[in-house]
């Protein structure tokens, strides 16, 4: 059962990245023009260049293979992903796109897995506050307040504290992710640094997600403590905050960590406008970059990158599903 | 049609949050329809005024960097982004409509491929497939935007859609009109369609909420129609132009202060209507 239950899932992640990967490949060849004439053609004009534009372009596609047949060239992208060798920046020619990921990665990470970690113990506990009848008035209020700030979009909150805590009153650098001209290493001043340049991307993902956090454990909350052990927990004569925290959050928390697995998985595509708000050295500011520069390896690279690990993620996430939820192989899904 | 818009009455006087949201989303609509017939348009064109100046007597919310009136390009924008928003909603509606019903009521292998590729495309992020669209298209334009998004959003109206038609079309009712002949279009038409309005209604919220998101994200990222005046696009030159640095509050602060309105009223509409769809589950 478990087993025809992975077989299917690991062929709907083969399926993903299968598009991703065709969709990366075809769209730019559907569309109108040439980007390496209107590439090299900017090039050109901004006085950067010189010699034979035609060569020039003759030899860049022979380079990339785009005066092979169409299929040919599939055949060749294929086995360039497989070979993780996904060519160079056009623009910082010759960083290659790899490293250019590479460099971007940690920063993301770092920066979404703390930001994830810390809104999702707040809100789960926030939630569990809205949810308890009990909880004094304006607790109750004030968690209304942030569930509201949570429809706003992040970058907009984040733009709020850079203008508030950056440029008003300078208590955080406005961008960037470590101070200017700082030799990173393992010692105190990189950490600070670091730290004292993530507080405000951090701060804006967290304010935006804790919200959410808190919609989605008040409801389970809320029906968990309809169920009957906790009338009989409270006929025990147990006190309300144990009821609350062993027997209502506590059975309410089961969905709440499957959705943080999926947010998980969503950590690398999670917070791109963030960080171009930021300037913050990751994935997205990268992505920004590159569309803002037209450096199309680069962005295709990282977009199948999220693609990817994405699908990868969710293949994860079906795997350990059954394992803390049985009634999922049970019902064949 | 009259018992429906009594019942309508009925439900936005019981629920407070349905009518907070409705009221909100009334207000805005209202001013980006009114708002442009009041205006100079003309006052919103690049260098049409002395650029960064800040709020006063004749610009009341002050200039941008590139001597728009920035009250003026606001009224000129909201429309825009409210038709991006409508259009994808609209359109990812319809979609997931038609595919959730197709699903629900044929079953088996139609069902399992329309299931499989609203799963499909839920994983592939869609801020991939928007960057490389909307970075390889020409020219934007504000429709076209409402289209890409509207592609990449019809999945959560289709799963709802096809859930409910599950579970509808086993009830009592429909079995009986089933049993007495009805042909499988009147079936869906007359049995199934009225009674998952309360659903597509809250789907359509959700839909426009999501591809306002989208849509606004994609903006900001500069992926937007560059000539045209939007929300988002405003944020996107805002920030291209460092309005944030150079301390321009009024030129990111006011189109901010309007995206969280029209987000807000939104979330206020959708929790209001859950409440409202979950009673009648709760009622049948």
């Amino acid at each position: 059962m478990y087993l025809g239950y992975v077989a299917k899932r690991f062929a709907i992640m083969l399926l993903v990245i299968f598009l991703a990967v065709s969709i990366n490949f075809a769209l730019p060849r559907m569309m109108p023009g040439d980007p390496i004439q209107a590439e090299l053609s900017q090039v050109m004009a901004s006085g950067s260049g010189s010699g034979d534009i035609t060569a020039m372009v003759k030899s860049y596609q022979a380079r990339f293979g785009l005066d092979q047949p169409v299929w040919h060239q599939y055949l060749a992208y294929w086995q360039q992903v497989f070979s993780l060798d996904l060519g160079y920046s056009l623009v910082n020619y010759p960083e290659k796109v790899n490293s250019a990921i590479l460099n971007g990665l940690p920063w993301t990470l770092s920066l979404l897995g703390f930001a994830t970690l810390i809104s999702f113990s707040v809100g789960t506990i926030l939630g569990g506050l809205i949810g308890w009848p009990r909880t004094p008035r304006f607790v109750a209020n004030l968690g209304s307040g942030v569930v509201l700030l949570s429809s706003v979009p992040y970058f907009l909150i984040g733009m709020v504290l850079l203008y508030v805590f950056a440029i008003v009153l300078k208590w955080f650098p406005a961008g960037g992710g470590m101070p200017f001209g700082l030799n990173a290493g393992f010692n105190f001043e990189t950490i600070r640094g670091v730290l004292w340049h993530g507080t405000l991307p951090a701060l804006s993902i967290i304010l935006a997600e804790i919200g959410a956090w808190a919609i989605g454990m008040r409801g389970m909350l809320v029906s968990v403590l309809g169920e009957d052990y906790i009338s009989l927990a409270e006929a025990k004569g147990n006190r309300p905050g144990r009821i609350l925290t062993r027997y209502g959050m506590r059975n309410a928390l089961l969905p709440q960590m499957t959705r943080l697995a999926l947010a998980l998985g969503h950590i690398v595509s999670g917070a791109v406008l963030v960080e171009v708000i930021f300037s913050y050295p990751g994935i997205g500011f990268r992505l920004y970059q590159a569309i803002q520069t037209k450096d199309y390896f680069v962005l295709q690279g990282i977009i199948l990158l999220l693609s990817v690990s994405i699908a990868i993620a969710m293949f994860v996430l079906d795997l350990i599903y059954p394992l803390i939820d049985p009634r999922i192989t049970a019902r064949g899904r | 049609m009259r018992n429906l818009l009594a019942a309508i009455g009925a439900e936005l006087a019981r629920n407070r949050t349905l009518l907070a949201g409705v009221v909100l989303l009334g207000i805005i609509i209202a001013v980006a329809i009114l708002g442009p017939l009041l205006i100079d348009p003309s006052h919103a064109k690049v260098g049409a005024t002395i650029p960064r100046s800040p709020p006063n007597g004749q610009h009341w919310l002050g200039t941008d960097g590139q001597g728009r009136d920035v009250f003026t390009a606001l009224l000129l924008a909201m429309p825009q982004t409210l038709k991006i928003g409508l259009i994808a909603g609209l359109i990812s509606l319809s979609v997931g409509v038609a595919l959730g019903l197709i699903a629900g009521f044929s079953g088996g292998i139609v069902d399992t491929v329309i299931r499989l590729f609203s799963d499909v495309m839920m994983t592939i992020p869609g801020i991939a497939i928007l960057v490389l669209v909307a970075s390889n298209v020409r020219e934007m334009t504000v429709e076209l935007m409402a289209v890409i998004v509207a592609c990449l959003s019809w999945m959560v109206a289709t799963r709802t859609i096809r859930a409910q038609t599950l579970s509808l079309r086993e009830r009592g009712y429909v079995q009986i009109a089933r049993l007495n002949g009805s042909s499988e279009l009147k079936l869906i038409f007359v049995e199934v369609l009225p009674n998952l309005l309360p659903f597509i209604a809250s789907s359509f919220v959700i839909a426009v909420s999501n591809a306002m998101l989208a849509t606004i994200g994609l903006e900001a990222l500069g992926l937007g129609p560059q000539s045209e005046l939007t929300l988002g696009m405003t944020i996107y030159w805002a920030q291209f132009y460092g309005a944030i640095v150079r301390g321009m509050w009024w030129w990111w602060g006011p189109p901010i202060i309007l995206i969280s309105l029209i987000f807000i009223g939104l979330m206020l509409a959708s929790a209001g209507m859950d409440g409202f769809v979950n009673k009648r589950l709760r009622s049948d």
